[in-house]
């Protein structure tokens, strides 16, 4: 678990990056931070492993204030991936996978056995192994960059908006696989995007940021979704408009889901029947078939 | 009549070879001198300008004074601390060592500077204590413009390091001074001429080393792209490839 206590940040020019800032992040959960630039969501990132210092309050790993702890050797416990994968270019695959364990004195053949088995656990073909990172695409270099943020085997992994810088296609992808290996692996993720759809779709606990990081609102997708605090959430969720602000319309007796735009999104199914909602992670909204979407 | 063969057949006589006023005497005389220079000149450039890059401070102070070390004329400074150390080889040793150090302390941080900061931040967020950072990241990324740097300082103080026979018997520079003061300018122009084919063996040295030590990864990732672009697509054709990959 961790915990921000009245953390606030001023940085020496003045800027007053975060305000205050409480939030409890539960273990082997992942909470997103989302919000657009400025308010403050990489700054909380970096204050977990010390990146970046407090001016003021106080953040706590399972009750122990990171302040105490060395910065170097707090930072190998955790893992950490950014934007543009921030792989080191002169060493190959597995040595980047293997930086931080090399670090901590795994021995070499050790620690080059754990990356290859990462590179498994996180999609990657073995036989790109030995090659360097502008060898690869960005979602290949991607995924290095989660496997080398898994190396230590931390329980908690910190993700700087890591698929950002890649193409839609691929960004889905990779979206996908981190639900599967969050499925498997349960770290406690504290994942930071600008994007509210990966943050529906990635996030057990979402924070939603106005500027200088003060909570708009904090809740599952569904209670964000359902109520959304004001005005601001709403509009920054889009429930007031396009594909999230569906309403019923009844068609051949079924009833079929339409945006806003009069576009159909799917059919209502479940509880016309009176059947509770099926199988979904998030049974307390409707369950939703998706129709063929309109070409993009 | 013509010099040029004057200055050849002077090089080519086997009676300039021998002893230690010998033309191989005098070459390794002046590589010795560059080299103990260039070795002095980098053990004060090479940890100032690695401190610099790695901190980013200090960067005006470094610029203003290797702009100030640059403008001292060497022949000055070199009889300067002649009179005062007097004759002998250490004045020209200070004198060119502050010659070298201006272009071996800016190779040094610039190389530093080059690297993505990206790649510095995720060295630190993963746990590189601050020496990792510079042994590990740092230092192979921006070998090559320190390599750079050294390969212009040694240019510059393998063909200054004549001046060196200003105020000692030492080095390619007797050729020179001896030659002017009897007025055999077969003999200056033949000296002059091993100053010029040692600087441009060492420069061919140089460019071949500053090659080398471009770490793989960057070397892969860059040349071959770039060169197809350039030279073998047209240029229309451009934009539409590279945006695929």
């Amino acid at each position: 678990m961790i915990e921000f206590r009245s953390v606030t940040k001023e940085f020496p020019d003045g800027t007053l990056a975060v305000d205050d800032f409480s939030l409890t992040v539960p273990s082997h959960r992942t909470t997103v931070l989302v919000g657009s630039s400025g308010s403050g969501k990489t700054t909380l990132l970096r204050m977990i492993n010390r990146m970046v210092d407090p001016t003021s309050g106080t953040i706590e790993i399972d009750g122990v204030s990171v302040a105490s702890l060395e910065p170097v050797k707090l930072r190998r416990s955790i893992g950490y991936v950014m934007q543009n994968s921030g792989l080191l270019p002169h060493r190959t695959v597995v040595d980047n996978v293997a930086t931080v364990p090399l670090l901590r004195g795994v021995p070499r053949r050790t620690a080059r056995a754990d990356a290859l088995r990462l590179l498994d656990t996180v999609g990657l073909d073995r036989a790109i192994a030995d090659r360097y990172p502008s060898q690869l695409s960005g979602g290949q270099q991607q995924r290095v960059g989660v496997a080398r943020g898994l190396a230590v085997d931390p329980n908690i992994l910190l993700m700087d908006e890591p698929f950002g810088a890649v193409d839609p296609i691929v960004r889905a992808e990779l979206q996908q696989e981190l639900i599967r290996l969050q499925h498997e692996l349960g770290k406690t993720v504290v994942f930071v995007t600008h994007d509210i759809d990966e943050a529906f779709l990635l996030g057990d606990q979402i924070a939603i940021l106005r500027e200088g990081g003060r909570i708009a609102q904090l809740g599952t997708p569904a209670e964000i979704l359902a109520n959304p605090a004001d005005d601001f959430v709403a509009s920054f969720v889009g429930a007031d408009r396009g594909k999230r602000a569906l309403h019923v319309e009844s068609q051949d007796g079924s009833d079929v889901l339409v945006d806003s735009d009069g576009r159909p999104a799917g059919v209502l199914v479940g509880q016309r029947s009176g059947a509770g909602p099926s199988g979904g992670a998030r049974s307390d909204v409707p369950h939703i078939v998706p129709t063929e979407g309109p070409p993009r | 009549m013509n010099y040029f063969t004057d200055a050849v057949a002077w090089l080519l006589d086997p009676a300039h070879y021998p002893g230690p006023t010998g033309i191989p005497a005098r070459l390794g005389e002046q590589l010795l001198f560059t080299v103990v220079t260039l070795v002095l000149a980098s053990v004060i450039a090479i940890p100032v300008g690695f401190l610099i890059g790695h901190t980013g401070r200090g960067r005006g102070i470094a610029v203003a004074t290797s702009g100030g070390l640059r403008a001292i004329p060497t022949l000055g400074l070199l009889t300067l601390v002649a009179l005062w150390i007097g004759i002998g080889l250490g004045a020209p040793y200070v004198a060119l060592t502050v010659l070298a150090i201006p272009p071996i302390l800016a190779g040094a941080y610039t190389g530093f500077e080059a690297v993505n900061r990206a790649t510095i931040d995720a060295a630190r967020a993963v746990g590189m204590t601050e020496l990792q950072i510079v042994r590990h990241v740092e230092i192979p990324l921006g070998l090559p413009l320190l390599i750079g740097g050294l390969r212009s300082a040694t240019l510059q103080v393998v063909a200054t390091a004549t001046l060196a026979a200003y105020v000692a018997d030492f080095g390619l520079g007797r050729f020179l001074f001896a030659g002017l003061k009897t007025n055999d300018y077969a003999q200056m122009l033949g000296g002059s001429i091993l100053v010029i084919l040692l600087a441009l063996v060492l420069e061919g040295l140089f460019a071949g080393l500053q090659k080398l030590v471009v770490p793989r990864g960057v070397a892969v990732g860059r040349p071959p792209v770039d060169r197809k672009a350039s030279t073998r697509r047209r240029p229309g054709m451009e934009p539409a490839i590279t945006k695929g990959i």
